[in-house]
This record gives structure tokens, sequence and C-alpha cells, in this order.
């Protein structure tokens, strides 16, 4: 899956939590040539690679169905690549990861018309990431841990979680992110394709309730999709490497060291 | 359905003839507290009967699931916001809004959307004359440039939404405009009067079209209700 690179591609500094996805913007960023009529000119452009969920597409099954994926990740995900880089071809914006694209583009609040697009690619990778086969269950050790200290229970969490993706009005996202400021695991709703990381924080796992992510399996029973999200789909493995990672930047408390 | 239409909030006129097994039964009544409560209205056409342009089973979704499930919702916020308002719970009362103008956005819009679709055989997609086609031509120059923004509008809607084609009612001129979620059009003017709405929520078209929404776009058109456009537009303009 996600491995880390060499970082000598990076022009600038590469934060561990966004080590993971260095093989998607580094790896992915490429130059492109132009070779004009009348001159020999070279345009250098940023392109962003569409990735490939870790799983094949039919390996949800039966929660998230083949089809669902070909569609999603196929025609949509790789709908909003193909844009961004046509964007990218007309822009000053060169030489960003995946996530400060996302935040320089945010522009404090004043999207930028590629944000949109970036945001979408990146979520869809965070989201494809955060489901695996044979997900769902519980979580354990340190991130068990923290769900528990911020939510009292794991069903408290998972009850909030569900209704947080139930009352999203619209289009949107749900997310459990590590808040940096409070030091603390929170679930966030945002609409259309607004992510956490333009307010600083780190998101630790993602569900899609954009119509088109449950619609062909499950029609109008958001509640089955979500449920069977939260039982067989969200990928704890994925959760703990990115809390691991946020770690580094996130005090989270003195560790339980056992005293002889 | 006589007591149901007689005390539902907008009475809704349906046509007489081939009529699908109305979701409406589920509604309750609540006459015995003086609250009027929403309730879902008939479609004047069978499900099935706007086919190709739109699928029977999305037509049956959309009505019997999504709108009934508008208007159970709003009915419920109305229910809390009548207890709150009572209470003097004024945190509450505003609470409650965004889940009043969300569903009871919700069940307005689909109201007006039953109503601008129409069978092909039945007149669907026939295109306006008189006061709204010269009104067309006037402001838009045509009727496919009409089209053809609506269609623009509606594809780069980010999200969910609704593209309206808007009479606005000092001025008399027309204009295309969007609303995000289920924000009815006057929140986007209070002198809007809707004529033509076209969902663009992905329910709308997903099943069928996938996530080619300018497809759908293209083809919503060929049942589009343009009497009941120029119907209102001249009651508007009168």
């Amino acid at each position: 899956m996600a491995m880390a690179l060499p970082l000598a591609y990076a022009s600038s500094v590469v934060h561990p939590f966004e080590a993971g996805r260095l093989s998607f913007s580094t790896k992915a960023t490429k130059h492109k040539k132009q070779i004009y009529q009348f001159r020999n000119v070279t345009k250098v452009l940023a392109y962003y690679g569409l990735t490939n969920p870790p799983y094949k597409l039919d390996a949800l099954e039966p929660y998230m169905s083949r089809r669902t994926l070909e569609l999603h990740w196929g025609n949509i995900h790789r709908g909003y690549s193909d844009s961004l880089n046509k964007q990218l071809a007309n822009s000053p914006l060169y030489g960003c990861t995946m996530e400060e694209l996302i935040k320089t583009t945010f522009n404090n609040g004043n999207p930028l018309p590629e944000y949109n697009n970036a945001a979408e690619v990146w979520n869809h990778d965070f989201f494809w990431e955060s489901m695996q086969p044979n997900g769902g269950r519980l979580p354990w050790g340190g991130v068990l841990d923290q769900i528990e200290k911020d939510f009292g229970s794991f069903s408290n969490f998972r009850d909030e979680f569900v209704h947080s993706a139930m009352m999203l009005f619209g289009s949107g996202w749900v997310w459990l992110v590590l808040k940096t400021n409070e030091r603390r695991l929170l679930i966030v709703r945002t609409s259309n394709a607004l992510c956490p990381l333009v307010w600083g924080d780190i998101p630790i796992i993602s569900l899609d309730m954009w119509e088109h992510a449950y619609y062909l399996d499950y029609k109008d029973d958001v509640s089955k999709y979500v449920n069977n999200f939260m039982d067989h789909l969200i990928s704890w493995h994925s959760a703990t490497t990115r809390m691991v990672r946020a770690e580094a930047f996130v005090n989270l408390g003195e560790p339980k060291i056992p005293v002889a | 359905m006589a007591l149901r239409t007689l005390f539902s909030k907008k009475a809704f006129t349906t046509a007489s003839g081939f009529r699908p097994i109305a979701a409406g039964d589920r509604c309750f009544l609540r006459q015995a507290r003086g609250l009027t409560v929403a309730a879902l209205p008939d479609l004047a056409y069978d499900y099935g009967a706007l086919e190709p342009a739109i699928s029977g089973e999305i037509m049956r979704l959309h009505h019997q699931k999504h709108h009934q499930a508008y208007v159970t919702n709003y009915n419920n916020a109305l229910e809390q916001l009548e207890t709150a308002v009572a209470k003097g719970d004024a945190s509450a009362v505003v609470r409650l809004q965004s889940a009043i103008k969300f569903n009871g956005g919700g069940h307005i819009n689909h109201s007006i959307f039953w109503k601008n679709l129409k069978p092909v055989n039945e007149g669907g997609g026939e295109p306006p004359h008189s006061t709204l086609g010269w009104a067309i031509d006037t402001d838009f120059c045509s009727l496919e440039a009409l089209v053809q923004k609506m269609n623009a509008e509606g594809a780069a809607l980010q999200g969910s939404g609704w593209v309206w084609l808007a009479l606005d009612k000092g001025s008399k001129k027309l204009c295309v405009e969007t609303t995000a979620n289920q924000d009815p059009l006057v929140t986007k003017g209070a002198n809007l009067v809707p004529l033509l709405g076209i969902d663009v929520w992905e329910h709308a078209y997903y099943l069928q079209y996938k996530n080619v929404r300018p497809d759908y776009l293209k083809n919503i058109w060929k049942v589009i209700n343009w009497k009941y456009a120029s119907e209102v537009f001249d009651e508007e303009t009168a």
C-alpha cells in the first residue's frame, strides 16, 4: 500500500501524517513537456495521478458492490482527478503535496476554483483507505483507548457516528478527526467537498455520504449503508496508522508506562 | 382522499385517470389540535409514464421514499416546534430551524417538481407558446438558449440542489437560479416565483444515468410540463 519514498523529490517539509500519502503526490508529480511549433519551450505543469484503492473493486462485496466502486472510483473519482489536472495546466500552483494544495486553494474560506477538485480527489483517496475487506468490528490498543477516553465507550462513539451521518442534510462527509487544538477525537460533518484538513485537524476515518456512494446498493436506505460501514467496512488498521502519525503532532498525554 | 386534501397544508389538484397507489395514505391528520400538517401529494401520472426520460423505479423511489421522508420529518419538526413555542423554549425553536428548512423545503420543491413533469403523450416536452414563449425569447433570446443555460448551471452545481426557471414578480423578468440542498427558491430572492424546477440531487437520476448528470438534464426536457409553467407565469403577470 502506501510506502514512504525518499524525500529527495519533496519540495517542502513533509509531515509524517502525510508520509503515507507521499507515494501519491510526489510519485505522481510528473513534468509534462510541450514543444511549441516555433521555439523550444518546456512547460512545467503540476499533475496528480489517480491512485487505485488498496483492494480489488469487488473486495468490499456485499457491502459495497463492484459496480458502485467501478462508477465511484472509475468515473467520479477519476473525473475529479482529470478536472483537477486540466485546471492545474493553467495554474501557477506547482510543487504542492495534495494536502498543501487543498489548504492553499481553500484560501481561508474563499476557495479558489481548484479547491473543489483537489479536495474531492484527496477525500476519495482517504475514503478508499478508510475501508478494507473484512473491516468493521472493534478497534484496539491506542485507538480504542482514545475513543473510550473521548466518547465514553465504543458504542457511544458508534451511535454518535451513525447519528451524525443520518443528520447530514445534502451531500457531504462524516469524519472522525483528531482535533489538534483540543487534543481529542471528534466526529464532524462536512458539506460537499469540505475537508477537515483546512482547519488544521487530522482526519482518522471518513465516510462518504454523497448519494452516489450508496444509491446503487442501498437506494434510500441510508441507515443500512452507515451501519454496514461501521460493522463491515471501516478499516481500523488505517485508523491506527493514521493515529500513530498524528501523535507526532498532537500530544495526547503521557503513555501509561507500568511502574516496576 | 378528500378529507386528506381538505386538511393538508396545500390543496393539490390531481388529474382524473391513472393514479398510483397513494403513499399519502400513511400520513396522519392532527386537526384535533389545530395543527395543519403537510401531506404527500399524488402524482398526476403513473410512475412509469415518464419513461424513457426518467425511469419508473426512480419515480417510485423519489415519490414514495424521498418525498415521503421529507413530509414525515417536516411534520415531526413542526410538532416539536409547536411544543417549543408553547413552552417558550427559544433555543429549541432556533435549533429546529435547519430541520424545518431542509424538510419543508424538500416538500415544497418536490411538490412543484411533480407538477413540472408530464408524460409525453399528455403534452410533456411541448414548447411554451404565447406569453411565456415570448417572455423566454425576450429574456433569453430563444428556448434553446434557456435550456442550454439551465443545463449548464445544473451540471455545474456542486453537491445537491435544484436549478430553477424563475419569474421575478417585481421586474416581471425571467431568470435562471440555482439553490443548494433543499433550499426553496425564495431563499434566493423574496420576489422569485418558481416556474420550473429541476432536481439535480443524485437520487433524481443516479440509478438511470449514473454520474452523467448532463445526460439527465438533456433528457428531462422531453417530459417538462410547460403548460404548468405558462399558467403560473400568466397568473403572476396578470
